[in-house]
């Protein structure tokens, strides 16, 4: 059986095709040229002709590059020796540590069979408000930041995973900036996490395809410790990369776009990466966190709109807050009823008060004159985005909540609220001297 | 013998494969990679070639490959033992898949849907000389609450008469228990399961009748305002977030229904889960038995094979329609039919078809009516009658319901309750949109009562943008009366707290009683001094009316507060100043 050839008889994008035989579909394959050597791997079959996307991208490959198919598809190292190292999108190391060799895993395994995964249950905490109280995360849930280019959503991923209480932190970069690989690097290590953080790192600066393969290598790694019982933390940016680079590998394939370029099968892609997250019956767990930017910060954009089908939830990260309109934990209720009695009530009515207050804003814009309720409302509104929104905030959940009582009680009658007098009765703070339910 | 091939072209989950004998459009095959056979479907034939969609991940697979053919289209056992189960798209029986290969599905794993060593207390209904045809029942077995019907195979043309009957006593499943004979002197043997091909409808009936009874689902905004009808069929298309999924997992709790199929269709597997695990623990008031004695799972999620999904969808309506051949009536329950349909797309594509609009293909619209158009109420062979009522949902690209899918679901179905994402972003659960929403079934309330209270949503939203433009000051305070009417039917009665063990499920009789309340006060010209006296006039009966969802309608307290509620209503200067 020949596994080396080479004849390539097109190239175009970063796809190259031969004639070959023997080779298996999704097989991986080293393009030996000039420039050096690639990985690729095998994406159509037909008759002995044979399609590879390069990861290295094509650019300097000639015709007559050395083409040696591998015969398995793409594996990583997994061991412990991988805590505290860095790597590139393809898996070589990034910092001066050795060559990892021993202990190959596939990437991108089977599903987990849902009987076999359990309901998640577990709060995880951040001191941030707008996410403990009125989103809460959850462990084993899989959410994005939605944000537009520019908002500091990699800086609020580090901040949510040092401050989660996990095992394990995977940080999977693509087309991430220099700067913010650094950032994160110098962060996780400043804070002490690096011991127990991978890093598998896609920069801007490298060939794009590289960046399709750090989803699955990442969450192959995160899929093995938490086999073993580990609970890990899965940062993904940006997801909009991945996107985009499987949308430059459709249109080379001449795949027919569904949507603005985007191949039809982008929410089967994105699923099969999210879904990884799991809370495991008997074993450990995998919390996926994602940066998705949105070009033209628009939310029906291909790659957010289908994210938001695939997700438990998403936090809009806009002018450097999170956003109570939009954002979403799915999995909030899973936990928020074991908190504390009033965590529900206090998390809908301050949201549905807030939208009120958006619409006197609105109100107060074009011109209108303010009702005793508006006036209420704006002083509300004022609160609530300089002591709950407001990033800088950290506090733990309990006290926002009790926070959240006093601003109530500073702004409302209690009636005013709609909140159930039972609870009322419990919680609204005496001190501001209102009467309650008359 | 079967066909045999050759793999000729691998392309995602979809092969070209040179074949010698016949094959049929849509005939099972196995594609071979080592000694792991790949379930696969034929698409399109072509010559000497076919193209076939993999049901499973296609990695490893190579030209040259062997193909084999089964002769059979992709269908399911039909018997007892199916309520409470969990199949994947392919039926496979997910617990016990699991008890076989652990945390992860393994590729060319099929387990048989029934198990083969239950024993069911079988009854004979028939005797001996009987004439039956198909779908007459032979006998009866115990499943859980209900007693399933052994029926005569659906496929069995003309009468029959029975040769020989099984005794009463304990068998399995592929144990004989009946003999037939048809009028060409073909002996058939009957065992408890039969196998019927998914895309095929069971056509087993005297008559298909009009959908006309309520199903009640006890959320008030359906039954009262965009009711279903047993038998009916109809759409929840909403954006992400918005509560399709929460709303089917309400409904599957508390439709007045038999069985109930839910098909998880290319979503998120931590959803079914929580059915999954949640089910065998919540009690059925109808019944006091487990809720998952009358649910089956059909469970194919997002990372699942994509081409299983559009199989998962006929999978589960093929078993509804068994169930309803037995004369119950049966909710399915799919969640996201757009997923089948990108299934569909993603195959149209492979196989290189001309694209329709967002490159769906353009037969989309006529699979999907021939999907809602396997529900109905039907009038059986014995003279009972059955009904699959189905409830899909729409996931339309950017929430923007004019595409392909939710156009194509809206043209066939009975109703159409359209979540929004602003009553979604209100926290206004569940979002349907009381002013686009739908349906061409009665309510469970007097029709008038609905009308009238419509008008007032309506007008309600009318005064509410004049608002945004003229102010509230300029707003004449009749309007504002009316737009505060409109709130509070909305925050009352159209909003509901899923979470609440007595709000989050009201039954058609707390709905006429609770309703007819509302409808009374609605219809009470209320005036005020000043539009400050009737805020807080209307923030009080609010408050008191969410506070008497919440009460037990037995419970002394509720006609107390009702009492309360009719006081402040006759004399609302009471509340103000
Ligand atoms: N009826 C409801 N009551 C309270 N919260 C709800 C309700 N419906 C939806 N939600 C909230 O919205 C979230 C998303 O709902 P879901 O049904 O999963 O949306 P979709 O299926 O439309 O994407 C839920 O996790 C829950 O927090
Ligand atoms: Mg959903």
């Amino acid at each position: 059986m020949r596994r080396v050839y080479h004849r390539i008889e097109n190239i175009s994008g970063n796809v190259i095709n031969l004639r070959a035989e023997d080779v298996t579909y999704r097989e991986l394959a080293e393009v030996t040229s000039r420039r050096g050597m690639s990985l690729a791997q095998v994406i159509r079959l037909k008759g002995d002709e044979v399609s590879l996307q390069v990861f290295a991208g094509s650019r300097g490959v000639a015709t007559d590059a050395q083409v040696r198919f591998l015969g398995h598809t793409m594996r990583v190292p997994f061991s412990d020796s991988l805590l505290g190292r860095i790597f590139t999108g393809g898996s070589v190391p990034r910092d001066k540590g050795p060559v990892l060799s021993d202990n190959l895993i596939e990437i991108g395994g089977p599903p987990v069979n849902p009987v076999k995964r359990i309901i998640p249950s577990k709060m995880v905490r951040t001191g941030i408000p707008m996410i403990d109280v009125f989103n809460t995360l959850v462990e084993s849930q899989k959410l994005p930041i939605f944000a537009a280019a520019g908002e500091p959503y990699n800086q609020l991923l580090a901040r949510i995973a040092l401050q989660a209480e996990v095992d394990i932190i995977i940080l999977g970069g693509m087309g991430l900036k220099y700067d913010d690989y650094l950032y994160f690097r110098d962060t996780l290590d400043e804070q002490g996490a690096l011991a127990r953080t991978v890093m598998f790192v896609h920069t801007a600066a490298d060939p794009v395809v590289e960046c399709l393969l750090v989803p699955d290598i990442s969450l192959a790694v995160a899929e093995n410790f938490a086999l073993a019982g580990k609970r890990v933390l899965v940062l993904l940016t940006d997801m909009t990369s991945f996107a985009d680079a499987l949308k430059e590998i459709a249109i080379t394939m001449e795949q027919i776009p569904s949507n603005r370029g985007y191949p039809g099968d982008l929410y089967s892609q994105l699923a099969s990466r999210y879904e990884k997250a799991v809370d495991f019956d008997t074993a450990g767990s995998i919390s996926i966190l994602a940066a998705t930017t949105m070009p033209g910060d628009d939310v029906t954009h291909p790659v957010p709109d289908n994210t938001g089908y695939i997700t438990e939830g998403q936090f809009y990260l806009r002018d450097g807050h999170i956003e109570p309109f939009g954002s979403l934990s799915r999995l909030k209720q899973q936990v928020n009823g074991k908190t504390r009695d009033d965590h529900r009530t206090i998390m809908n009515t301050m949201i549905q008060l807030f939208a009120a207050y958006r619409e006197s804003l609105e109100k107060l814009a074009m011109g209108f004159r303010m009702s005793p309720w508006d006036e209420k409302l704006l002083k509300y509104g004022k609160r609530f985005e300089h002591e709950m929104m407001d990033l800088s905030v950290n506090i733990p959940l309990e006290q926002a909540l009790d926070l959240g009582w006093a601003i109530l009680a500073d702004c409302f009658e209690p009636m005013e609220t709609g909140i159930h007098s039972s609870l009322i009765d419990k919680f609204w703070p005496k001190a501001a001297g209102v009467e309650t339910n008359p | 013998m079967s066909a045999t091939g050759k793999i000729q072209g691998v392309n995602g989950n979809m092969l070209t494969v040179e074949f010698d004998d016949a094959v049929g459009q849509n005939e099972v095959g196995y594609a071979w990679i080592g000694d792991v056979g790949l379930m696969c479907e034929v698409v399109r034939v072509r010559g000497k070639y076919v193209d076939m969609q993999v049901f499973e991940d296609t990695t490893g697979l190579q030209v040259g490959g062997k193909v084999e053919f089964s002769g059979n289209l992709l269908d399911v056992e039909l018997g007892p033992g199916l309520l409470g189960q969990v199949f994947d798209g392919l039926r496979n029986p997910l617990h016990r898949v699991a008890e076989k290969c652990g945390f992860f599905l393994k590729r060319g794993t099929y387990v048989e849907a029934l198990p083969r060593d239950s024993e069911w207390a079988f009854t004979p209904v028939v005797k001996k000389g009987d004439e039956v045809s198909a779908g007459i029942a032979l006998g009866t077995v115990p499943e859980g609450i209900f007693a399933h019907k052994i029926m005569v195979p659906f496929g069995i043309k003309g009468p029959c008469s029975v040769e020989e009957i099984a005794e009463a006593g304990k068998y399995t499943v592929e144990k004989k228990i009946a003999q037939l004979k048809d009028e060409r002197g073909v002996v058939h043997e009957v065992t408890m399961v039969q196998n019927w091909p998914v895309k095929i409808p069971i056509s087993c009936h005297k008559e298909r009748l009009k959908p006309t009874e309520p199903l009640v689902t006890k959320v008030r905004i359906i039954d009262t305002f965009f009711p279903v009808a047993r038998g009916g069929t109809y759409c929840i298309p909403g954006p992400f977030g918005a509560g399709k999924t929460v709303l089917q997992q309400i409904t599957s709790r508390h439709a007045d229904v038999d069985v109930v199929v839910v098909a998880a269709c290319g979503e998120r597997a931590g959803e079914v889960v929580e059915t999954i695990r949640e089910f065998p623990e919540l009690v059925d008031p109808r019944t006091g038995r487990s809720l998952m004695e009358r649910t089956v799972i059909i469970c194919n999620t997002s990372s699942m094979p994509v081409a299983a999904r559009e199989a998962s969808v006929y999978t589960a309506v093929t078993l509804a329609e068994y169930y309803r051949q037995m004369g119950l009536s049966v909710l399915l329950l799919a969640d996201s039919t757009s997923r089948w349909a990108q299934a569909l797309r993603e195959a149209s594509g492979r196989l290189e078809e001309i694209p329709g609009e967002e490159a769906f293909p353009a037969y989309l619209e006529s699979v999907v009516a021939s999907f809602y158009e396997r529900g109905g109420v039907l009038t059986l062979p014995d003279g009972s009658t059955g009904s699959i009522t189905i409830g899909g949902t729409v996931s339309p690209a950017g929430g923007n319901f004019d595409e392909p899918v939710t156009q194509s679901t809206l043209k066939v179905v009975g109703a159409f309750h359209g979540l929004s994402r602003s009553r979604s972003d209100a926290r206004r659960y569940p979002a349907i949109d009381p002013l686009e929403s739908w349906s061409r079934y009665p309510s469970v309330v007097d029709s008038n009562d609905v009308a009238m209270a419509r008008e007032i949503l309506k007008k309600g939203n009318d005064v509410a943008q004049m608002m945004k433009v003229v102010g509230e000051e300029g707003t004449p305070i009749e309007d504002f009366v009316t737009y505060m009417k409109a709130e509070y039917v909305d925050s009352t009665y159209l909003q509901q707290d899923a979470y609440d063990k007595v709000d989050g499920a009201s039954p058609a009789e707390r709905q006429k009683h609770v309703f007819g309340a509302l409808a009374r006060i609605l219809a009470t010209p209320l005036t005020f001094e000043n539009k400050e006296d009737g805020r807080r006039f209307f923030h009080r009966l609010t408050h008191l009316t969410k506070d008497w969802n919440r009460l037990e309608m037995d419970s002394a307290d509720f006609g107390k507060l009702q009492g309360e509620i009719e006081d402040i209503v006759s004399n609302p200067t009471s509340v103000s100043g």
